[in-house]
């Protein structure tokens, strides 16, 4: 399996702290990855590099083959990475669906008539079609972050990157969008999702990843993340 | 799945436009029977609109806080005046010269000025209008530092003003009035127009998206930097050419009254804030209490200004989207519509059947 993202030795530092320390991993198309790490270990640095959102210090990233390290998000966009934020950013004075179209229209490069239809689709999919006309600031925390997911997908993207969104939702609400979620990635999407909701991921993602002051100190499959010594004491603090 | 259409229209918007259109044309034929003072107060209320407009595109649109904008209109004035001192320019061709001498001083004034960030940025663009202002200072031909009159056969040989004059029975100084007035509706009518059909576009969708939220308009594909430059632009060639039309109408200018800081910017801002940044209705309401205030607090001098600064932080503060927003979010009205709205087709069938 041929790999669509994979990152060498990326390093960043603000100021003195090192916040992505000599990263190095693949991820193969199609899979499910999950990142999991204690607060402040550099979870979202890294989706922020991978978006271009941020530049890194040294090191490369190459996705769909191509080395995109200095690519800014806008292209990236273009060539299929979607990403939804930790804390939801909706364009507030836009209804949702308008939400939808800037991002289906820009992300794609498509016109708005072309892609009216698909973006109805995607509200109906992620069950915010009766929200459609509503301004996207008074939503709901569940529909905010469903709206992160939606506009995501309306990029129609190949890669989808996933920050805390199962982040503070009911155990009701997260059992929906985890559905929804594993319905995307059914569907070929390869997801890199970071979360501490650890039941929520573990049933979508087939590996993960274990950040830790920037370091990845584990990658593999869940069980055996799971188990390893070194994981539960640094991010469950159990002491062993 | 499908079975869903997209629609702008509400009923409000529908009446508005119609009344818009009646509007318009009183406002047309209002020199036939108006006095000549209130055609100078609608003068002054559609250029304010004109700066204002501009001014939220590029602030309330764009994020882009300007306080040098008078460098546009005192260049763009400046422009005109020495295109017809220096050429014998007809003025009303020197409008057209005013817009594009605005666009060329906003070239590098954007790519300096675009490095800075939020408050340096403002105070990036004042810098560069003090800089416009202090070496026009300098420009001999058109009277350096104390300015310069329009000469009188520039303004006699304003093109429709003589034919006002004819068709109106009128002096030919009330002539000019009315023309500048009939240029500065064109202006008005044209910048509303035209901000209104560009965010009906997909790229104004996106600019209402850098609006709301930078960060996120870029990470679904925006093109945020293009975007700054296209509104910088656009804000400054419209600006440019009502700078040139409000002096063409006055008759005198010099660097200090061009270059105000207060009249072309200050007052500008207080119309945006008050009426609602980010919309298109806000300025127009903004403009209409500015010069209402202005009228009432006419004869106590400065604590005219204290007033209107204080209004501004009191809306600010108690109301961040202006008049307007408080407006519209009550009542849901919306006098440009460019929301899109999501239709189920089926619903819209029965509706037309019956």
């Amino acid at each position: 399996m041929s790999a669509i993202l994979s990152l060498q030795n990326v390093s960043k530092s603000f100021g003195a702290l090192t916040v992505t320390d000599d990263v190095t991993f693949e991820v193969p198309r199609g899979q499910a990855l999950g990142i999991i790490g204690p607060n402040g270990a550099g979870k979202s640095t890294l989706f922020n590099l991978i978006t271009g959102n941020l530049a890194p210090d040294s090191g490369h990233i190459s996705y769909d083959g191509r080395d995109v390290t200095r690519v800014p998000p806008m292209q990236r966009c273009l060539s299929g990475i979607g990403r939804s934020f930790q804390i939801p950013q909706p364009f507030d004075r836009l209804t949702v669906f308008e939400n939808l179209l800037v991002s289906a229209t820009h992300g794609r490069g498509r016109s708005e008539h072309e892609v009216e239809q698909d973006c109805a689709a995607v509200l109906e999919r992620t069950e915010l079609i009766k929200v459609a006309n509503r301004a996207s600031g008074t939503l709901t925390l569940l529909q905010r972050k469903r709206l992160e997911l939606a506009r995501a997908m309306a990029t129609r993207p190949k890669l989808l990157l996933l920050d805390e969104i199962a982040g503070g939702l009911t155990e009701g609400e997260c059992v929906a969008l985890v559905d929804t979620i594993r319905a995307i990635h059914a569907e070929g999407v390869t997801i890199i999702w970071i979360e501490h909701v650890l039941h929520a991921l573990n049933r979508v993602v087939e590996r993960l990843l274990v950040l830790d002051f920037g370091r990845i100190i584990g990658i593999g499959e869940p069980d055996e993340i799971m188990a390893s010594r070194e994981v539960r004491e640094i991010y469950l603090g159990i002491e062993v | 799945m499908a079975g869903y259409t997209v629609t702008t229209r509400t009923r409000a918007s529908q009446i508005a436009a119609a009344f818009a259109l009646v509007l318009l044309i009183v406002a047309i034929l209002l020199p036939a029977f108006a006095s000549r003072s209130l055609i100078q107060d609608l003068f002054f209320i559609l250029t304010m609109l004109t700066l204002a407009q501009y001014w939220n595109l590029l602030a309330g649109y764009g994020g882009l806080v300007s306080v040098g904008q008078q460098a546009f209109v005192g260049f763009g004035a400046y422009s005109l005046f020495g295109g017809a001192i220096l050429w014998g320019l007809n003025p009303i061709a020197g409008l057209l010269l005013a817009g594009v001498a605005a666009l060329i001083i906003a070239v590098p004034t954007a790519f300096f000025a675009f490095r800075l960030q939020g408050a340096y940025f403002a105070i990036g663009t004042w810098v560069v209008a003090e800089v416009v202002r202090l070496s026009v200072a300098q420009w001999k031909a058109v009277g350096g530092g104390t300015g310069t009159s329009l000469p009188r056969d520039a303004r006699d040989a304003m093109w429709g003003a003589e034919w006002i004059e004819i068709a109106f029975d009128t002096r030919s100084s009330a002539a000019r009035d009315i023309l500048a007035y009939w240029l500065a509706l064109l202006l008005a009518v044209a910048t509303i127009g035209g901000i209104y059909w560009f965010l009906r576009t997909k790229r104004g969708l996106a600019l209402a998206a850098l609006r709301d939220n930078v960060e996120a308009a870029r990470s679904v594909g925006v093109d945020s930097e293009r975007m700054k430059w296209v509104v910088f632009l656009v804000a400054a060639f419209g600006t440019g050419i009502a700078g040139g039309l409000i002096f063409l109408q006055n008759g005198r200018i010099s660097p200090d009254s061009a270059f105000s800081v207060i009249d072309w910017t200050a007052f500008v801002i207080f119309i945006v804030v008050i009426g609602g940044i980010g919309t298109i209705e806000g300025p127009i309401l903004g403009v209409l209490i500015f010069f209402g205030l202005q009228t009432l607090l006419a004869d106590f001098g400065s604590w005219y200004l204290m007033v209107l600064g204080g209004l501004g932080i009191v809306v600010m503060l108690f109301a961040p989207g202006g008049l307007w927003g408080l407006l519209s979010d009550r009542t849901g009205l919306r006098l440009f519509p460019i929301q899109r709205r999501l239709e189920r087709r089926a619903t819209i069938e029965e509706n037309s059947d019956g």
